[in-house]
């Protein structure tokens, strides 16, 4: 049966939990005289809480566990012969999971019964140009052993899902009748029924460190998982980025550093003196209008998508500085360049730059301005003396948050530097980053268990660590330094 | 030397001139704080200045894309090509391929031109042919399997031009470039030029652009955003039937119930940081968790939205616990003193109140979503989907594309008339994002209570 129709059933026992429980409530209530502890919708709530939650857990976990179990079971099945290392078993699975897809719709269009598998079955020539009908395009003929193991295959999705309901609307059933049972009207239906919902609360709050230990895992497990196909020394240490399809590549991350770091300072050294400018001129010089006019528009850099910037670098930035700096100065003919990237990437931080710093500028205490003006300072020499040293370590924080954005960035640099990782100073030659390395590993047609792939993963952890350490960093500076004023 | 006594001197000096006079130290000091202002000034127009120039140079490029130039021809759908037996049988129609279609475009051509006195001028009729997509025998394959019943009559089309065509009228091919182009030559261009003096050919609105599918590369002409807008819209009810849900309850249990202890710290320690992880690292984490482990399909708007809800929550839950600080204590106070359960509190009390301040945060946090890009990559959300997935839920789980992945997908692609589309499709992604931006506004400009 469908996901969505078992959820439809289950929140259907539970509405009938809630009517029944509410009205035993009642009915116990008046043929015993006894008061309710409380209000009767509260014993309806508790029947509907217990029918319904475990059984969608039951199901979520179910969902998750069986296609691992069913994997396993089947990939058993297969031979040696067939699939002698990792990888071939993993596309003989892949295989296996489309011809069992695929005999679903031959049936479908066939109109025929299951039984009709077996004389499918029996004539293993004739599976690929059924299965080619139904638009599954097999590489080659389909070995008996394979084909055994993608009826199994379907028939083991098949009987776990069967049972799988059966389960779900067991549980609910039962839990929910037994929660009925125990309606009597000295029964604290309100405090239950709210135990219960606090524990719903807390279990979506853990959700956040789930998803932390989630991105944890994926990136060490693979990362580890690199490390023995490939030396870490060589990955930290090297200077050459160079995959190959066919193995053999060089893998070192030196030269997508520099081209990360290379492209975040461009980006900071535009960011930085742009949104602290603009920062000041806001809190401490414009008027009210011009500030409600500036402020949001400013903003609105922030809220762009960054695939818009992306573009933006790739059209206009990147052709535009190759046609009137690079050419003419004989410096590079690429349009996509770590000037480009960094130069797009400085707009899109100005605005983390400008509203953070504006913050820090406006928390630091009037009267430590008018003490300045008081001793006849112009405002210049107030903010350049008094406001930013008092300021400046919230400002060196909102810095480090926004350099752990330029460094994380995808869109802009995968759009705007280009693909070759090279180790050079020429600001108008393409460079790479990590995060674009990321991207081409991972969206590329190469085998998933090959170093190539999995060095996506090492490189995403090296860049988690990067962004985490800054921003813990940054957020240390900015706590530290607020406790200063109040 | 001299210098400083002079200067020394200068100071300990009583001044001789009115103080209404400047001296030269502060016509200094007074410049120097000009110069700063203007430099702040300066600061703030570069910031404002680029967002004119960026917003201004998308616009420009891909304003064009919502129009596309036609060809308006009657075609005769010939029952000697089309269904030989005659029977309208849809099963024998559907074996005829667009092969058989094409014939019957250039014969409506070459009638129009006959029609209409236009000369071809040593354009073959093959040559005249090419001014129009190949996209189109599809088209009118899909219409005569939709209507069977047309076979043997003459219908209006109004048929795609190809993209080099509809380049020359949007500037973006000329005389110049078609000579050294292999697929138009000027003379192509000329007939054009005829062609559309005499009505054959025009440009209209493009609506085609938001609901046709993806189309290859050498069809940019033919290429829509109807698989990526439903793709997205698909993605953001999953981001917003899970992420509001999960994001209000854990805010709650934050903000109202949680203990001072360490998991409470740890949870919000989590949050703060989660809101900084690099997005593309969420990429890995849903191919890594949702692909791999739990082996949902690649493409699929459900892990595209499982991926996005897990970036949206550290936002919306940062929004909704400021919404439920900002309800004053007292509410809580009266609640709790005519015998409410805290729970009861909350619930009837509290979060109505808060709403309009979550809804706001929630808004925005989907805004973001929309507009996300890197982690979709690594799902697989860029392979080329010509299917339109079913409707939910089990379209949930079919290939589908996104806006800003359909942008991506097109800049990587070599004819330039992608970079045009990939303009028009930011348009797209930027006045829904504009559009929900002013619903939270107008949200919270409307219901959001002060204290």
């Amino acid at each position: 049966m469908n996901v969505g129709i078992i959820i439809l059933v289950v929140l259907a026992f539970a509405a009938a939990g809630y009517i029944a429980g509410k009205r035993q409530a009642l009915a116990l209530s008046a043929g015993s005289g006894m008061k309710l502890h409380s209000l009767s919708g509260y014993y309806g709530q508790t029947v509907a809480l217990f029918a319904a939650v475990p059984a969608f857990l039951l199901m979520i976990v179910w969902l998750l566990v069986q296609p691992v179990v069913v994997e396993n079971r089947i990939s058993g099945m297969i031979p040696e012969s067939l699939a002698s290392e990792p990888a071939a078993r993993s596309l003989v699975m892949s295989d296996v999971r489309r011809i069992a897809d695929g005999l679903d719709s031959v049936l479908v269009r066939g109109g025929l019964g299951e039984e009709a598998l077996d004389s499918i079955a029996a004539d293993t020539q004739n599976v690929r140009a059924r299965l080619a009908e139904v638009g599954i395009a097999l590489a080659g003929e389909v070995p008996p052993v394979v084909f055994e193991a993608a009826r199994s295959y379907r028939q083991s999705a098949k009987t776990g899902a069967l049972a799988m309901t059966f389960a779900v609307f067991g549980l609910s059933l039962l839990l929910g009748f037994l929660a009925y049972r125990r309606i009597d009207p000295q029964m604290r239906a309100r405090n239950i029924s709210e135990t219960f919902v606090k524990s719903l609360l807390i279990a979506s709050s853990l959700i956040a460190i789930l998803t932390t230990i989630g991105i944890v895992f994926s990136l060490v497990f693979e990362t580890i998982t690199f490390f023995k196909l490939y030396p870490a020394s060589e990955f930290f240490f090297s200077t050459v980025w160079n995959p190959q399809f066919r193995g053999g590549s060089e893998l070192g991350i030196l030269p997508l550093l520099w081209g990360t770091l290379y492209v975040s300072f461009i980006a900071l050294l535009v960011a930085v003196p742009i949104g602290l400018m603009i920062a000041i001129y806001l809190s401490e010089y414009a008027g009210r209008s011009m500030r409600s006019f500036a402020k949001p528009a400013i903003e609105m850099l922030a809220g762009i998508p960054t695939i818009v910037y992306g573009l933006f670098a790739l059209v206009t930035i990147g052709p535009f500085l190759r046609d009137y700096f690079a050419a003419p100065l004989g410096l590079g003919s690429s349009s996509s360049s770590v000037l480009t990237a960094g130069l797009v990437m400085g707009i899109m931080i100005i605005p983390f730059v400008s509203s953070l710093s504006d913050d820090i500028i406006n928390a630091v205490p009037q009267a430590l301005r008018d003490g300045s003006y008081g001793l006849g300072a112009t405002r210049s020499e107030t903010i350049k003396k008094v406001v930013m040293p008092a300021a400046l370590p919230g400002i060196v924080g909102a810095v480090l948050l926004a350099a752990s954005r330029a460094i994380g960035e995808t869109m802009i640099v995968v759009l705007g530097a280009g693909a070759a990782a090279k180790l050079s100073l020429n600001p108008f030659e393409a460079m790479t980053t990590v995060t674009v390395k990321i991207v081409s590993q991972l969206t590329g047609d190469s085998e998933f268990s090959s170093p190539e792939t999995l060095v996506a993963f090492a490189l995403g952890l090296t860049l988690f660590t990067f962004t985490l350490g800054l921003n813990v960093l940054a957020l240390y500076i900015v706590r530290k330094y607020r406790e200063q004023y109040e | 030397m001299t210098d400083m006594t002079v200067s020394g001197a200068s100071v300990a000096m009583p001044r001789t001139k009115s103080l209404l006079q400047l001296d030269e130290r502060t016509r200094r000091r007074n410049a120097s704080e000009a110069r700063f202002r203007m430099i702040g000034f300066l600061a703030v127009l570069i910031g404002v200045f680029a967002l004119v120039f960026l917003l201004g140079s998308i616009l420009s490029n891909g304003l064009s894309s919502f129009r596309q130039t036609y060809i308006s021809l009657d075609i005769f759908l010939d029952p000697a090509r089309l269904d030989k037996a005659g029977t309208r049988d849809p099963a024998e129609l559907a074996k005829i391929t667009t092969f058989s279609y094409a014939p019957l475009i250039e014969k409506a051509l070459a009638d129009a031109m006959a029609a209409k006195g236009v000369s071809g001028d040593g354009v073959s009729v093959k040559a005249a042919a090419e001014l129009i997509s190949k996209e189109a025998p599809a088209d009118l394959r899909r219409y005569v399997l939709a209507h069977p019943q047309a076979i043997g009559t003459k219908v209006n089309f109004d048929l795609l031009a190809s993209g080099r065509i509809d380049g020359y009228y949007k500037g973006r091919v000329t005389m110049e470039s078609a000579e050294l182009d292999r697929n138009i030559s000027p003379a192509q261009l000329q007939l054009a030029d005829k062609l559309k003096a005499a009505g054959i050919l025009g440009t209209h609105f493009n609506w085609g652009f938001f609901t046709a599918p993806d189309a290859s590369d050498t069809r940019p002409e033919a290429s829509g955003l109807g698989v990526a807008i439903l793709g997205s819209a698909y993605m953001m009810i999953i981001v917003l039937v899970l992420s509001l849900p999960l994001g209000v309850a854990s805010s709650i249990y934050l903000e109202e119930f949680a203990p001072q202890n360490r998991l409470t710290d740890l949870i919000e320690v989590n949050i703060a940081n989660l809101a900084a992880v690099p997005s593309v690292v969420f990429g890995i984490l849903g191919l890594a968790a949702f692909i791999n482990f739990a082996g949902l399909p690649q493409s699929a708007p459900v892990v595209g939205g499982l991926v996005l809800t897990l970036m949206t929550l550290p936002t919306i839950i940062i929004a909704t616990r400021a919404a439920l600080k900002s309800v004053p204590p007292s509410i809580r106070d009266a609640a709790l003193g005519v015998g409410a359960s805290k729970m009861q509190a909350i619930f009837h009390h509290v979060l109505p109140l808060a709403m309009p301040g979550i809804l706001t945060g929630t808004i925005i946090g989907l805004a973001r979503a929309l507009g996300e890009t890197a982690p979709l990559l690594l799902i697989g959300m860029v392979a080329f989907v010509r299917d339109y997935p079913a409707g939910p839920p089990e379209g949930f789980f079919d290939p589908a594309s996104a806006l800003p992945v359909q942008v991506y997908n097109w800049t990587q692609r070599g004819d330039p008339a992608f970079i045009e589309r990939a303009s028009g499709a930011i348009i797209v992604l930027l006045v829904f994002l504009i559009l929900m931006n002013l619903s939270a506004i107008i949200l919270r400009r409307r219901y959001e209570r002060r204290w």
